[in-house]
């Protein structure tokens, strides 16, 4: 019998092209391409400058989400208004995709949205699957037991002229997710408490697998929610086992395989789960039955704490940099702080789950005086999903923006950001300074979370809301 | 075609502080380009000046001691967060060769090695050594993979050895790829890849 292998090794043992030496690090196929505007320019020209060709634009998907604004007045104003240099890098995405035969969802595709929100939804991301992009996110497709992670642009330039990639062979990380979530406690809540535990460079060199009773019993989104910012822990990627759950959510998107050829599929992915006895570099157990919602304090996604308790005392140069540039004082109560701008959004909590879970609080309540809430779904699609269900009108008559989709307020480099000095509630991944916008101070949290403090106008524990629900039903 | 990298000697710029991410290297409203020259000028740019575009006087790139410093000691996981590779192609237009922290980003590491700047993860005694005495002239040998100090201390670093060989000639590693390509062929037909 062989020796049982994890499910990445497994996903990487069949993507060897050439095995790794000493002197060489393995050349890895790459199943799956995602391209957008901002990290691919320099490596077309590349291409073109060497006379190169795109080896494989069947296996490469593009489309437009970090500098496309996402407002209403702009939309309406034929995005008159579009930064020029934003402008130029969107049409040299449609000139690169263009020439190269490489299909893009552009500005005015239905199928548009964050690179790592269509993927999932296309049906493009699969298990089993090598899978990169530009773009450090790109983590969130491992949820479907896929190996993604993000790379450069000259990376991005080696994908494209010879679909493979030189890897050394990363480390395994095994997280346990133990017990099972309390109401109003979702994924995101889970994956801020373990970056707190292990650090923001906790996961370097490591693909981690999440594993456990509470990451059986969550949904692709959730899963995705979780591998998503298995990046912001350091890690290479994040991986989670595919399942009925990951069939479900697959089955009849367009671009999976249908027919026989599902069937084929799916008995193939069911082989992927990591083999009883695998062993890890290393292990991680969090316990999630006692977790309450996290939110960020400081300026990395590692300072993090529970929503009931109050700023801590620094430790250390960093965390008196963090809060010198948040403006908190140690020993305040968190929860009550007041807030400038929610923020629902980005590829982290952008799916249509997400937008009901804001949504659900957000009915017949009204966001907060002085407050600018902004909900900016993950793609054109969610956003038509959202709209068929109603839940425009919610956000619209609570007072919240509705916008169209895109990356939006994660990475402020459409036009959408904070000012200096706000107090951001945000369901995007990065709280760095000026994330957000020059001076902008963001708290990174749940859409529970989020649409709990757009109404209230501060800080605010979303379970508070969630039982006057409950007495009330 | 990336410079090739052999010893360096330098004085050093010394900015202590932990998971530097690269939104600080670089923040994104300078990734509008489709170019990858001329980004130096905005590197660490909200830390260098102020909303007023003053230069801080209290950040490292701003004294005269830091003049000219083409070896970056940085605190612990620098370069963490986005994948931009506009953070190594600021530090490299600015005039850095080198990084040294107790630990690099997965990507940021990646970046820098196929761009010619090289990461160097030392021992936290050497480290904290060189956080206490900026401006001190280093040599990084990437041919014996060792920093030597002026108090005669040396170090040792790990560098994967084909980013070191690369770095040491020059080699564009996309040449190397390209040489496989009878293997990719092979691979492609025997019909391994999944979809």
């Amino acid at each position: 019998m062989s020796e049982p292998r994890t499910l990445f090794r497994k996903v990487w043992d069949r993507h060897i092209v050439v095995p790794e030496t000493a002197e060489t690090p393995a050349v890895l196929y790459i199943d799956l391409h995602l391209v957008h505007e901002v990290t691919s320019p320099q490596a077309f020209t590349v291409l073109r400058e060497r006379g190169l060709k795109v080896r494989r634009p069947d296996r490469t998907l593009a489309t437009v989400d970090h500098s496309v604004p996402t407002d209403a007045a702009s939309w309406e104003g034929g995005l008159g208004d579009m930064d020029h240099a934003a402008r130029h890098q969107v049409r040299m995405l449609g000139d690169n995709c263009g020439r190269a035969g490489v299909r893009l969802f552009g500005v005015n595709s239905s199928r548009r949205g964050i690179v790592h929100v269509i993927g999932p939804e296309q049906g493009a991301t699969q298990p089993g699957m090598t899978i990169v992009c530009g773009d450090s996110h790109t983590t969130t497709h491992g949820a479907f037991g896929a190996l993604a992670f993000g790379i450069g642009t000259t990376e991005v330039g080696h994908v494209l002229a010879t679909q493979c990639l030189l890897q050394r062979c990363p480390r395994t990380l095994l997280v346990e997710v133990t017990g099972q979530l309390q109401p109003g406690v979702v994924a995101k809540d889970v994956i801020l408490a373990l970056i707190g535990q292990i650090g923001v460079g906790g996961g370097t060199g490591h693909v981690i697998e999440f594993r456990g009773a509470a990451v059986k019993s969550m949904s692709m989104d959730e899963r995705m929610t979780l591998c998503n910012m298995a990046i912001e822990a350091g890690a290479r990627a994040g991986m989670v086992a595919p399942d009925d759950t990951t069939f479900e959510y697959l089955a009849g998107r367009p671009m999976a395989p249908a027919g026989a050829a599902w069937e084929q599929a799916v008995a193939d992915w069911r082989g992927l789960a990591s083999d009883p006895g695998a062993e890890y570099d290393r292990m991680v157990t969090i316990d999630v039955s006692r977790l309450e919602p996290q939110i960020t304090w400081g300026t990395d996604p590692g300072m993090v704490m529970s929503i009931g308790g109050h700023i801590p005392a620094p430790a250390g140069a960093g965390h008196r940099k963090a809060l010198d540039y948040m403006g908190f004082q140690p020993g305040a109560a968190m929860a009550g702080l007041p807030v400038q701008v929610v923020f629902i959004g980005s590829c982290t909590n952008s799916r249509l789950s997400d937008l009901r879970e804001a949504a659900a609080l957000l009915r017949g309540r009204r966001v907060a005086r002085g407050v600018r809430a902004l909900v900016v779904p993950g793609s054109q699609q969610t956003r038509a999903q959202a709209e068929a269900e109603g839940l425009d009108r919610i956000f619209i008559e609570a007072g919240a923006e509705w916008h169209q989709s895109g990356c939006s307020l994660c990475i402020a480099m459409n036009g959408d950001r904070a000012a200096a000095g706000q107090y951001v509630v945000s369901t995007s991944n990065r709280n760095f300074e000026g994330r957000q916008g020059q001076g902008a101070r963001t708290l990174l949290a749940s859409p529970a979370t989020a649409a709990a403090s757009a109404i209230a106008g501060t800080v605010a524990d979303p379970r508070t809301l969630l039982e006057a629900e409950r007495r009330i039903a | 075609m990336i410079e090739p990298f052999s010893i360096l000697t330098s004085r050093t710029a010394v900015l202590p502080v932990d998971n530097i991410d690269t939104d600080q290297i670089i923040p994104a409203r300078f990734l509008t380009t489709t170019q990858r020259s001329g980004l130096g000028r905005h590197l660490f740019a909200d830390w260098r000046r102020d909303a007023h575009n003053e230069p801080r006087k209290d950040f490292v790139l701003n004294q005269s001691e830091a003049m000219g410093a083409r070896i970056l000691v940085a605190g612990g996981n620098f370069g963490c967060g986005s994948s931009r590779e506009h953070a190594p192609w600021a530090l490299l237009d600015y005039g850095f060769r080198a990084v040294i922290s107790t630990g690099i980003a997965d990507i940021f590491r990646s970046n820098a090695l196929r761009n010619g700047l090289l990461p160097v993860v030392l021992d936290a005694d050497t480290h904290a050594w060189l956080m206490a005495n900026p401006s001190v002239e280093i040599t990084i040998d990437l041919q014996e993979y060792e920093v030597r100090l002026p108090n005669g201390r040396t170090a040792a670093f790990e560098v994967e050895p084909f980013a070191r060989h690369c770095m040491l000639h020059g080699v564009d590693p996309l040449g190397w790829l390209l040489s496989r390509a009878d293997d990719i062929r092979r691979y492609e037909e025997a019909g391994a890849c999944a979809a």
